[in-house]
């Protein structure tokens, strides 16, 4: 698939900017700060409803606007698809396909499908293990956008028993009785909403690791070898093998069962901290080179391979499904060397569509040469 | 902006539910506008939704009287009663004309995050019902009509639970699914789901 047409209005920077894309490379070229990853953030919101670099929708409008709107073409198979997204921040945002409303934005997932590369990355190695949450959660929903639907009813459930959590904790503390009656119900909601996006993310690690190996093998090969494990909550009670490639897939009432025995195990210590101890908003993919964990050992070369290796697997792992997403490259030859230059040009060589932005022009390998676009002074202009 | 009484009665109107500010706005300058008889009437039906309205005893939806006029027909079966969130949910369901049994309002639904929990529902006043005998005959089903979301389905699954001791009683949830006239093409996979895992034999 390919974006064929991107507009947008008072999004970022862009009071409006308008650009015809084609399959194959397009470079942005221009300084840093005139607006270059604000056009390739349009295009991966409308893909993922949120943007690479920050939480909230607040920053994506420009200042003193209202809201922000993002128009984009997409080609999929020779068939067009016109999504409009508004984003209004506070409020429930609206969107639009082939200027039908849809009745909720989460419909246009699904729809564009980009892998996005950019510098913010390094902290999928480097950071918290939302990070690496959020994004195997990308990818899932990438794959089947029912998970969006499947992680907004969890991320409620979660909310509510938290809420209840703590007013229990506090009941229990000022030495009234508290009230566990309905615990057990939002016990069991949360074991069901968890064990299907549990289900959905060990799977989804089981198909993936290959081609993270493989592509950390490819962009490091001087390197150790890279394995990714999903760690869930769960411990020794998780199902042997699931979440491993070749392993069996992961079955959603075993996992319910496990979640929710414990659950019955942890309570003690939920009631008294107030807050959710078990379920897959606790879990983490750990990441090792070798023997070793990659966060805190890795350096600073490994980390960028691998942050570049998850990325490319799941372009890999997305094109084994048989929908071509498209490459976005935001401002990375720079941060690389040049042999990993060279191997992610040979990869984005290959993809369907590859949107690249770069501060100089030189940085972007010869390979890549394509349409080329100038970015200056709220302006875009090919040249 | 606007001075005094206009901007005063433009933000009590805008926190009802519903109404932006505009809205607002645009009603509180009709108001303005009306003949003083049209805003006498109002006024009457404002306070006789605080002071003439009562709630039913047994089903607990806004009434005229103790008892409510569906708990009052003699026509209706006792033995079958829809449990719903709000007075307003019992409406919906009048409106299909076919369900000839009973109500009972919960009067909202489990939600912690708005500390609302079995205690501030009227689920106490159900177990009670159920082993009272109506007309001489006990309830015999419980339909659960709560909404499909979240706090809804919690509800639910914690009614099934207090429920579920009573010997005799059948308890059934609303079916989810398709909604008719519309294309299977179109529902989202949550809703096809649904209505895949709740199918039935034809």
């Amino acid at each position: 698939m390919y974006v064929r047409h991107l507009q947008v209005s008072d999004f970022r920077s862009w009071e409006h900017a308008d650009l015809v894309l084609e399959p194959g490379v397009t470079v942005l070229v221009g300084q840093n700060g005139q607006g270059k990853t604000n056009l390739v953030e349009a295009i991966g919101y409308v893909a993922t409803l949120g943007s690479h670099r920050v939480a909230t929708d607040a920053p994506l409008v420009r200042q003193g606007c209202p809201r922000a709107v993002v128009r984009t073409a997409v080609v999929n198979e020779g068939r067009e698809l016109l999504v409009e997204l508004e984003i209004t921040p506070g409020r429930a945002n609206r969107a639009r396909i082939n200027r039908g409303p849809v009745p909720r934005p989460r419909d246009v997932l699904g729809v564009l499908r980009t892998v996005l590369f950019a510098p913010e990355d390094l902290a999928l190695v480097r950071g918290d293990p939302g990070e690496r949450r959020r994004f195997l959660d990308e990818v899932l929903t990438s794959r089947a956008p029912r998970y969006a639907g499947v992680r907004s009813d969890y991320e409620r459930v979660l909310k509510q028993r938290g809420a209840l959590l703590k007013s229990a904790g506090a009941a229990r503390r000022g030495g009234r009785p508290a009230d566990l009656s309905t615990l057990d119900v939002w016990d069991g909601h949360l074991a069901a909403h968890g064990a299907e996006l549990l289900a959905g993310r060990l799977d989804l690690v089981a198909d993936l690791a290959p081609h993270i190996a493989a592509a950390y093998a490819e962009v490091a090969p001087e390197s150790r070898p890279a394995r990714v494990l999903y760690r869930s909550t769960l411990g020794g009670s998780q199902p042997e093998g699931v979440g491993v490639p070749g392993g069996p897939r992961a079955d959603r009432e075993v996992l319910e069962d496990a979640l929710l025995a414990e659950l019955n195990r942890v309570r003690p210590q939920e009631l008294e901290r107030g807050v959710s101890l078990v379920g897959p908003h606790r879990d983490d993919l750990d990441l090792a080179l070798g023997e070793l964990p990659a966060k805190g050992y890795a350096s600073h070369g490994e980390s960028w391979s691998f942050a570049l290796a998850l990325r490319l697997g799941a372009y890999e792992l997305l094109r084994a499904d048989g929908t071509e997403p498209v490459l976005v490259l935001d401002d990375v030859f720079a941060e690389l060397d040049r042999r990993r230059r060279a191997q992610l040009a040979k990869v984005a060589s290959g993809a369907e569509q590859v949107l690249i932005t770069a501060a100089v022009a030189e940085d972007v390998p010869e390979e890549l040469s394509g349409a080329r676009f100038e970015v200056h002074g709220g302006e875009v202009r090919r040249v | 902006m606007y001075e005094g009484p206009v901007q005063d009665l433009i933000d009590e109107l805008g926190r009802l539910p519903g109404v932006g500010p505009k809205s607002a706005q645009r009603i509180a300058f009709h108001l303005l506008a009306a003949d003083p008889a049209d805003i006498g009437k109002l006024q009457d039906a404002l306070q006789k939704v605080k002071d003439g309205v009562v709630f039913c005893d047994v089903c607990g939806n806004v009434s005229a009287e103790t008892t409510c006029r569906i708990c009052r027909d003699p026509r209706r079966d006792p033995s079958v009663v829809c449990v719903v969130e709000e007075p307003k949910d019992v409406l919906a369901v009048e409106r299909t004309r076919e369900f000839k049994g009973r109500y009972h309002v919960l009067g909202g639904a489990l939600d912690p995050l708005s500390g609302v929990g079995p205690d501030q529902l009227r689920i106490r006043q159900l177990l009670t019902r159920m082993s009272t005998r109506t007309d001489g005959q006990d309830i015999t089903e419980i339909i659960i009509a709560t909404d499909p979301n979240t706090e809804g389905e919690a509800t639910a699954t914690y009614l099934v639970r207090m429920l579920r001791d009573f010997p005799g009683l059948a308890v059934t949830r609303l079916a989810s699914g398709l909604p008719m006239g519309g294309d299977l093409e179109f529902a989202d996979e949550l809703t096809l789901g649904r209505a895949l895992s709740g199918r039935r034999s034809m």
